[in-house]
């Protein structure tokens, strides 16, 4: 397809609510061009992943600033690897400490953007990485 | 300011601008075409007596400790008493945050602030599949009162002031701190603490609601209530900017929210027919200190004299207490850089002196690392020395308002009252603030303020030193605080010893009757606390209510 637009899921994954961030990267990647569905807050890895494969999203952004990381997007990954939808880019943003990042992207999350990221570099990373089919 | 005066200052001025300022705009062109606040609003040069023409000091001052108190709710300040420094900490469990707790005590720290963990925020015990990787993680974690008679262990309740930061399941939590005070030996007519009990900015900002918004006023109320009986030095609850203002809000939209806030649940308590007075002097407040020092300071002291006339003309208060607006300050999380984060170190020294100049009663420093993790002990310590620098050495707390009077502050004052008032009439013409938060009014508008703000840093019109100017290569930070992993098996373990240990007939006939009363217009507060007592679990208590209450589902505009 010559014209499809990059679909994004922006999603809030646990109890966090700190959501300044989310919709705010929501908003800019729609401004970038982009389709972007904002999930709120409280959300399972099962509801996240199967929201990204009924809504059949090129890429998926995390965001969570409570820590627990660590947990929840291990799951994420395992859950789309099951249900087959590795296709879809995986990127995260939040408080993350270096050495999480390392092994997030062993994981297979393509990038991990800490504060202070503009919203334009991840703009232009996703542009540049997502699978459009 | 006489007609005279008025005249010879604005022929001097003119004589000015013609000579002295032209000459230099002419070879030094200014830095920026327009100079602006923190939160945008424009600034002008130079502020002189002309721009407070019409400022009429008793009227729009007055005294410290007298209406409508934009000097200071006392009036003596902080030469009779320096606000609390308050360091808002919990991690993991009961144990482990205890010990910080001493800690802090112990470093001098005059109150505690207790932070709580998502699970215990949204009313799940530690075991609950949504509690996963979260339990210990913002704050310590909470189940049953035996978790509380830990986390207070050693610490006599009547001798400290306890804040606690929890909103939907605030009757739970005080509850537990009534029980763990009974077991002390300590009334509660002797307890001292502020619980956050404001859920309407958990919808609009923070997010830990549980339940829809008229049950959510009615436990509020019925907190008002019980609070008026039976903890008379109590806070019943702490009406927050600061999470709105972290969600993106201008200085402006923070204190109009908040007072919105404010006037909603003055309405729901008058409403269920509390007397004005009887809990109005209990309401305390919680802002955000940003980085503008002007601004800041400008606004806490507009906080103050909106609500004293709110509170006298709405809602016709007669005891002076019921204006006062007391206040808590934590400086703003959201400007803290993870990069270079030494310099936060200076950002909070700046904030904390905005909070202090403008008159908080007490006061929660952040810590340099806190972009990047939970504080380090170091970075806390460094936190704290910051407010007893301040408080000690720099000289700002010998007298009170020292700025009062400065042109640019008067003048920042007025501008800002009158574009709260604007919101506030807006609001109230939407139907007040549950109706403007239901209509996602007051979630849009702060969602706007939060991308421009994103927008100007982008675009280099906002400079963040470390972000958009004056970066370095840096490698990343070691040694940061990390939430030990066992904590949450642990925690899971003591849950299940509690359940074994207690009468667990009488657990359930406590809930049962926790429901029954629920579902009738009388008073939560006694029936929360005969579960707790007995070593209901939080969970247990707030399954009881979701039962009867239902839960909130936000809806989202982006």
């Amino acid at each position: 397809m010559e014209n499809a637009r990059i679909r994004v899921l922006i999603a809030k994954p646990g109890l966090d609510g700190h959501d300044r961030g989310a919709k705010v990267i929501a908003r800019a990647l729609r401004d970038a061009g982009m389709e972007v569905i904002y999930t709120g807050l409280r959300q399972t890895p099962e509801q996240i992943v199967d929201t990204a494969i009924q809504e059949d999203v090129n890429v998926i952004g995390l965001s969570i600033l409570s820590g627990a990381h660590m947990y929840l997007f291990p799951r994420i990954m395992d859950l789309l690897k099951e249900k087959e939808a590795t296709d879809i880019m995986v990127i995260a943003g939040g408080i993350i400490p270096a050495e999480d990042i390392e092994e997030l992207k062993k994981m297979g999350i393509k990038e991990v953007f800490t504060p202070g990221t503009e919203t334009k570099e991840i703009a232009e990373f996703i542009k540049a990485n997502a699978k459009i089919c | 300011m006489d007609y005279q005066e008025k005249k010879r200052i604005e022929e001097a001025k003119k004589q000015w601008e013609s000579d002295s300022l032209n000459k230099v705009l002419s070879q030094f062109p200014e830095r920026k075409q327009v100079f602006v606040t923190g939160s945008n609003k424009e600034v002008n040069r130079l502020y002189d007596p002309l721009d407070l023409e019409e400022f009429d000091y008793l009227n729009d001052l007055g005294f410290p400790g007298d209406y409508p108190y934009t000097r200071g709710v006392q009036p003596t300040m902080y030469r009779g008493k320096l606000w609390t420094m308050r360091q808002y900490a919990g991690f993991g469990d009961a144990e482990e945050s205890n010990k910080r707790y001493k800690y802090l005590l112990k470093n001098g720290q005059t109150g505690l602030s207790i932070a709580f963990d998502l699970p215990t925020q949204i009313g799940y015990d530690s075991d609950h599949p949504m509690a996963h990787g979260e339990v210990g993680k913002v704050g310590v974690a909470i189940d049953t009162l035996e978790d509380m008679e830990i986390l207070f262990d050693g610490i006599p309740l009547d001798q400290v002031s306890t804040s606690m930061t929890i909103n939907a399941p605030a009757a739970i939590l005080l509850a537990m701190y009534i029980a763990v005070a009974e077991k002390q030996g300590i009334s509660p007519q002797k307890l001292n603490g502020t619980i956050q009990n404001d859920i309407l900015k958990e919808y609009i900002a923070r997010g830990t609601y549980i339940f829809p918004p008229a049950p959510s006023m009615r436990l509020i109320t019925d907190i008002f209530e019980y609070c008026s009986l039976e903890l008379p030095k109590w806070n019943s609850i702490s009406i927050s900017g600061y999470h709105i203002r972290e969600a993106g809000a201008t200085a402006i939209q923070e204190i109009a929210f908040t007072l919105a806030n404010g006037i909603a649940y003055v309405e729901a308590a008058t409403k269920k027919g509390l007397e004005v007075d009887s809990f109005a002097p209990r309401l305390s407040f919680f802002f955000n200190a940003h980085n503008d020092l002007f601004e800041e300071i400008a606004k806490f002291r507009v906080a103050r004299r909106l609500w004293a006339k709110i509170m006298k003309e709405r809602f016709a208060a007669k005891n002076p207490k019921s204006m006062m607006l007391r206040f808590h300050t934590q400086t703003a999380g959201c400007t803290l850089t993870a990069q270079q984060p030494d310099n936060n170190i200076v950002r909070v020294t700046i904030q904390a002196l905005s909070a202090v100049l403008g008159g908080t009663q007490s006061l929660h420093t952040n810590s340099m690392d806190e972009a990047l993790s939970l504080p380090s002990q170091k970075a806390v310590r460094i936190a704290l020395r910051t407010q007893q620098i301040i408080a000690y050495e720099s000289g700002v707390a010998e007298t009170v308002d020292p700025l009062a009077g400065s042109y640019y502050l008067e003048k920042l004052t007025k501008e800002i009252e009158q574009g709260v008032t604007d919101y506030i009439n807006q609001i109230d013409q939407l139907g007040g603030a549950p109706k403007a938060i239901e209509k996602g009014f007051i979630q849009k508008e702060i969602q706007n303020s939060a991308y421009q703000y994103q927008k100007d840093i982008e675009d280099k019109k906002r400079i963040i030193v470390g972000i958009n100017k004056f970066q370095i290569e840096e490698e990343p930070v070691k040694d940061l605080l990390k939430v030990n992993p066992e904590i949450e098996k642990r925690q899971v373990e003591k849950l299940r010893g509690v359940k074994k240990k207690r009468n667990e007939e009488k657990v359930k006939e406590k809930l049962r009757m926790l429901q029954e009363v629920a579902c009738t217009e009388q008073n939560i507060m006694p029936a929360i606390l005969n579960c707790v007592r007995n070593y209901a679990t939080l969970g247990e208590i707030c399954d009881q209510l979701r039962a009867v209450f239902g839960e909130y589902k936000e809806s989202i505009k982006i």
